[in-house]
């Protein structure tokens, strides 16, 4: 390798390193110094401290919410058969679900959103991928699709109304236009924003057609996409509730049934206890899109708590 | 003195002490890009010729807009010259960037295996592979780990060791390949960038790489190279070649390094002055 002869002239500092025959070469060593140096030390919190910091600022806020609400009761602004205190609704709320009928009705309503966020999320990858492979496409639908998504999905019901008269499939077609816009401009923005020097370096490994559709966009906008999951799950809840007080099917009972039925029997009680039904089970799911929203986004560096 | 263009002839790559060597050449012939068409277009590069032996350690260095970029663009098979050819006698053909561009979603040796599983390894030979180009980069134990959980310098080194999965010939390994490096360190701190200098001159000379060097930071073109090519902006064009004669390992604040330093540096402002009306 030529320069041996250099060697006498040289400082122990700038010594030849030749590799990894020999002495640990100096220079490693200040490399491994250097990373020790600025890796910054990551302390894990103690899982129950971690449970509690997320939970006392929610049952803060139930415990507020509450707290207003019997506060306007105590006023006397509406009499309490209108407007009842949660010592009235919490009970009938506890004897609402211990009843059979009551899951029943949640059964079927569960089973119409997961139905309609499936239809969904297949037709909003379908028109996402297509509209985000060309940008003639994108000119000619994107704003449609994103106007579809500001549209109040019970503006839809008159139409479904008249084309599938009071049917499953009425409220299954405004679920599916309410929540579909939203998954597909997900995946849009997702391979919009995919960073160009990204594209570079996948192309210089070679990532062509399905690979680099595999390898690269995909992963990519996997954050976006989920997102936009996010999102479409709350049109869906939307509009599926609208579409369970419009649409009533038979004696069949589902979750928007028995909220109407409650207001038709003026017990505000029980209408509140549906009420809150239906606020925890958006809650809920909306939490589950936003943990693997946080873990995508923690794994990738991207979450600025890490 | 030895570094006019003058004294080029005289001491042309080939007489550099790397001739030996086995490995790729990159040669250039007439090389232009324009981008757009018309009156409109934009002369990026005009008629660039360049032959860097194998082996050879080049670096090229010009003010913005010299095309740098476009070139290595171009050595690199993602962009097809307006006139000219290139040919890297066969040679697979790595690219590194300023900013490291890993896959985020990737841990650090899923970033460094996906380059070799482009290239058709076993998922064994993948393994062992990457852990083996983790540790040439003193990454070992970081396979693990996400890209953002490492420092800037590191995350350049994993850059490095996928540049080097692409590049490195299993059926051969001393044919040794070509690497292309786009301002690889403009982003690092100074200490870093002094570090991953001697890291770089090592594994060069390890692996008998063909590496060309895009900067514009003239002491880091003394320091490594072998050959400094100076381009013009607007178009880019070859101005001047000054060989690099000593010996190395070169300290970047050495006084050799200094005094060849300024003379390329009033040659690069004569030439940036142009420009001024």
């Amino acid at each position: 390798m030529g320069t041996e002869k250099a060697d006498a002239t040289m400082t122990t500092q700038t010594r030849r390193r030749s590799g990894d025959e020999g002495p640990e070469p100096l220079v490693n060593r200040h490399i491994t110094g250097l990373d020790a140096l600025e890796l910054a030390s990551t302390s894990r919190r103690n899982p129950l401290a971690r449970v509690w910091s997320a939970l006392w600022p929610v049952a803060a806020a139930v415990l507020i919410a509450l707290a207003i609400w019997q506060a306007v009761v105590l006023s006397g602004w509406k009499e309490s058969w209108v407007l009842p205190g949660p010592a009235d609704v919490l009970p009938k709320l506890g004897g609402l679900l211990t009843s059979g009928a009551f899951w029943g009705a949640v059964g079927l309503t569960m089973w119409r959103a997961l139905l309609g966020f499936a239809v969904s999320v297949l037709a909003g990858v379908v028109l996402g991928a297509v509209v985000s492979r060309s940008s003639v496409l994108r000119r000619a639908f994107g704003s449609l699709i994103t106007g579809l998504q500001t549209m109040p999905s019970i503006a839809w019901f008159p139409l479904a109304i008249l084309l599938f008269q009071l049917s499953e499939s009425a409220i299954m077609f405004v679920v599916v236009l309410g929540a579909t816009p939203s998954i597909a401009n997900g995946l849009i923005a997702g391979v919009d924003y995919l960073p160009p020097i990204l594209l570079r370096a996948g192309k210089v490994m070679g990532l062509r057609g399905v690979s680099l559709y595999r390898h690269l966009i995909m992963p990519a906008s996997l954050p976006a996409f989920v997102a936009g999951l996010k999102q479409g799950w709350a049109f869906a809840w939307r509009s599926l509730m609208a579409g369970e007080l419009l649409v009533q099917i038979g004696t069949t009972s589902s979750v928007g049934r028995l909220l109407s039925d409650s207001r038709e029997l003026n017990d505000t009680a029980a209408m509140i206890s549906v009420m809150i039904v239906i606020l925890v089970i958006g809650i809920v799911i909306d939490q589950l899109f936003g943990l693997a929203d946080r873990t995508l986004r923690t794994r990738r560096g991207l979450s600025t708590r890490n | 003195m030895t570094q006019t263009s003058a004294a080029r002839a005289a001491t042309g790559s080939l007489t550099q002490d790397h001739h030996h060597r086995t490995g790729h050449p990159v040669r250039l012939d007439g090389v232009s890009k324009a981008f757009g068409s018309g009156s409109a277009a934009l002369l990026a590069l005009d008629n660039v010729s360049l032959d860097v032996a194998p082996g050879e350690f080049v670096c090229l260095l010009g003010a913005s807009g010299c095309g740098k970029s476009t070139l290595l663009n171009l050595v690199a098979d993602l962009d097809r010259p307006s006139a000219g050819t290139i040919d890297v006698g066969g040679a697979r053909v790595a690219l590194m960037f300023q900013e490291p561009a890993l896959f985020p979603w990737l841990t650090v040796a899923g970033n460094i295996e996906l380059a070799l599983r482009m290239r058709g390894l076993t998922r064994q030979e993948r393994r062992e592979r990457a852990a083996e180009l983790l540790a040439s980069v003193h990454l070992s134990g970081f396979g693990k780990r996400r890209p953002h959980q490492l420092s800037g310098g590191m995350r350049q080194r994993v850059a490095l060791a996928r540049a080097l999965a692409l590049t490195v010939d299993d059926a051969d390994p001393a044919s040794g390949t070509v690497l292309l490096m786009d301002e690889p360190f403009g982003a690092l701190d100074a200490m870093t960038r002094d570090l991953l200098h001697d890291e770089i001159e090592r594994i060069w000379r390890q692996r008998n790489l063909t590496v060309l060097f895009v900067t514009h930071n003239v002491r880091e073109a003394v320091r490594l190279g072998d050959r400094v090519v100076l381009l013009s902006s607007r178009p880019g064009r070859v101005v001047e070649e000054f060989p690099v004669t000593f010996e190395r390992p070169r300290r970047i604040d050495s006084a050799d390094v200094a005094r060849l330093s300024a003379t390329i540096t009033d040659r690069l402002r004569a030439e940036v002055s142009r420009h001024g009306h």
